[in-house]
């Protein structure tokens, strides 16, 4: 018996692709989103962060089942999709990005959210007064000085990408190198009671895990003493 | 005259001694959650024994039996869990039985309903179509037997979304994400809305049945509560419960 199955490798370069999709389109959301959630004055402020937040709380079928109803004909989500000329999104990998961002979005939004917050006004206040515009302080002020906090927030949502399955079970469909990941996959294998192959995967995603904390903390470190400095 | 009451007390008396009140933990496969409750309350009433109800899927129950999960008797969606668990020697061979066999239904939730027949899956006005996951789930593997038998595998391959479980698959045709799907009459029986002619129920002739069987688990081979409702369920009241609930009752071996 070879390591993995041609499925199972189907699986784990689906899985890489989903999670590397889904950690562009957060930072490139999220970023945004934090940075208003810092400096907002907003009555909603509290409303928007629950909103962000509530994926921590939310059992995955919950999520996945509304997601299911959203993306349906009659749906909201599908209907706006089938609209665009996209038709629906279950079954689909783009349905599958979507499911995740909102599944992984307070694991990115949280760690810019903190990394820029702990920067202060002050940083900002001596770039306006140097004269650098907004998108010049952005690039050349926030970002170097809170770049742990993105790193952070990439490889969580990368990782927790890589880890979903309530969601993906309730909207994939199971179809292979379309929506078929990895944890899907082991769970496929744990009910057809092929132990073996659940192992293999199983402890690949063990490992995989392991040194992507690993990682995580060892930059986490300088990070924080990089913070206390500022 | 008075020696019959007193007897009859008596007879109950040592009855009562003799198999005590006992707790049976059922493990029951998901699909059959609607007439296990519906058996255990009537066994209740019957008899002085209490039933516990767990609900899940069969490979996981057969997972959690193996690690000593507290279960006394196994309602398993297929055969061959049970067959396997008796070869592991976690169960008694000849408490194994066929309590129901599934009936699989073509089904769409598209309103107005369209009429459904054997020639619905040919004519390709339609762009998903849900099945069980054919590897776990029976009623998956019999959908791609029908659709084998009719011919239809090359032509369908791309329509083809799987559910984990027949739950799955019902939920993904219920929202209108599939068009068509391959459900447990059983689930139809269950919806209100649902009419008879929405569905097509499918031919026998087009898969091997899907023979569903109990076991009394190495647990429960001193609970009288245990085997009293493994035999219950071969009842004529459990069988007509079990047939009102969409599934047949195997011939009587």
């Amino acid at each position: 018996m070879e390591l993995f199955s041609t499925e199972d490798l189907q699986a784990i370069l689906l899985t890489l692709k989903l999670a590397t999709v889904v950690t562009c389109v957060l930072i490139i959301i999220g970023t945004p989103l934090a940075w208003w959630l810092v400096n907002t004055q907003s009555r909603w402020k509290s409303f928007v962060s629950a909103l962000v937040a509530l994926p921590l709380v939310l059992p995955p079928s919950v999520i996945g089942f509304y997601l299911l109803l959203a993306m349906a004909p009659d749906g909201p989500i599908g209907h706006f999709t089938t609209q665009l000329g996209l038709g629906t999104l279950a079954f689909t990998f783009p349905g599958l990005v979507l499911a995740s961002v909102v599944y992984s979005l307070p694991f990115v939004v949280q760690p810019i959210h903190n990394a820029i917050d702990a920067l202060g006004k002050r940083p900002l206040e001596v770039a306006a007064t140097l004269r650098a515009g907004p998108w010049d302080t952005f690039f050349n002020v926030v970002l170097p000085l809170a770049a742990p906090g993105f790193i952070t927030a990439a490889v969580l949502g990368f990782a927790h990408t890589v880890g979903e399955f309530g969601v993906v079970l309730m909207i994939g469909g199971n179809i292979p190198g379309v929506t078929r990941v990895v944890s899907v996959q082991i769970y496929d294998h744990v009910e057809a009671l092929d132990y073996g192959r659940a192992h293999i995967l199983s402890l690949t995603m063990i490992i995989f895990s392991l040194l992507v904390l690993a990682a995580l903390y060892s930059i986490g470190k300088p990070s924080a003493h990089k913070l206390s400095r500022s | 005259m008075r020696a019959v009451p007193l007897a009859i007390l008596v007879f109950t008396f040592a009855l009562t001694t003799v198999c005590q009140a006992a707790t049976v933990r059922v493990a029951v496969a998901s699909n059959f959650s609607g007439p296990m409750k519906k058996i255990a309350r009537e066994f209740e009433a019957i008899s002085s024994h209490k039933v516990v109800l767990t609900f899940g899927s069969s490979g996981k129950f057969y997972a959690q039996i193996r690690s000593g999960a507290p279960f006394d008797v196994f309602y398993s969606a297929d055969e061959q869990k049970p067959t396997r668990l008796v070869s592991e020697h976690l169960a008694e061979a000849k408490s194994q039985f066929c309590y129901a066999v599934g009936v699989l239904a073509l089904w769409s939730a598209n309103r107005p309903q369209v009429v459904l027949n054997e020639r619905t899956l040919s004519q390709a006005s339609f762009s998903k179509l849900a099945i069980a996951n054919p590897r776990l789930a029976p009623y998956g593997a019999a959908a791609v037997e029908v659709i084998k038998t009719l011919g239809l595998w090359d032509a369908l391959q791309k329509s083809l979304v799987q559910g984990e479980n027949i739950t799955q698959t019902f939920q993904f045709v219920q929202s209108g994400n599939a068009d068509l799907g391959f459900v447990a009459l059983s689930q139809l029986q269950l919806q209100p809305e649902t009419s008879a002619n929405t569905y097509w129920i499918v031919p026998d002739s087009l898969h091997t049945p899907i023979r569903q069987d109990a076991i009394l688990l190495n647990r429960g081979q001193d609970n009288a509560a245990a085997m009293a409702l493994l035999e219950f369920t071969k009842s004529a009241k459990a069988r007509t419960i079990i047939e009102n609930f969409g599934y047949r009752i195997p011939d009587s071996d």
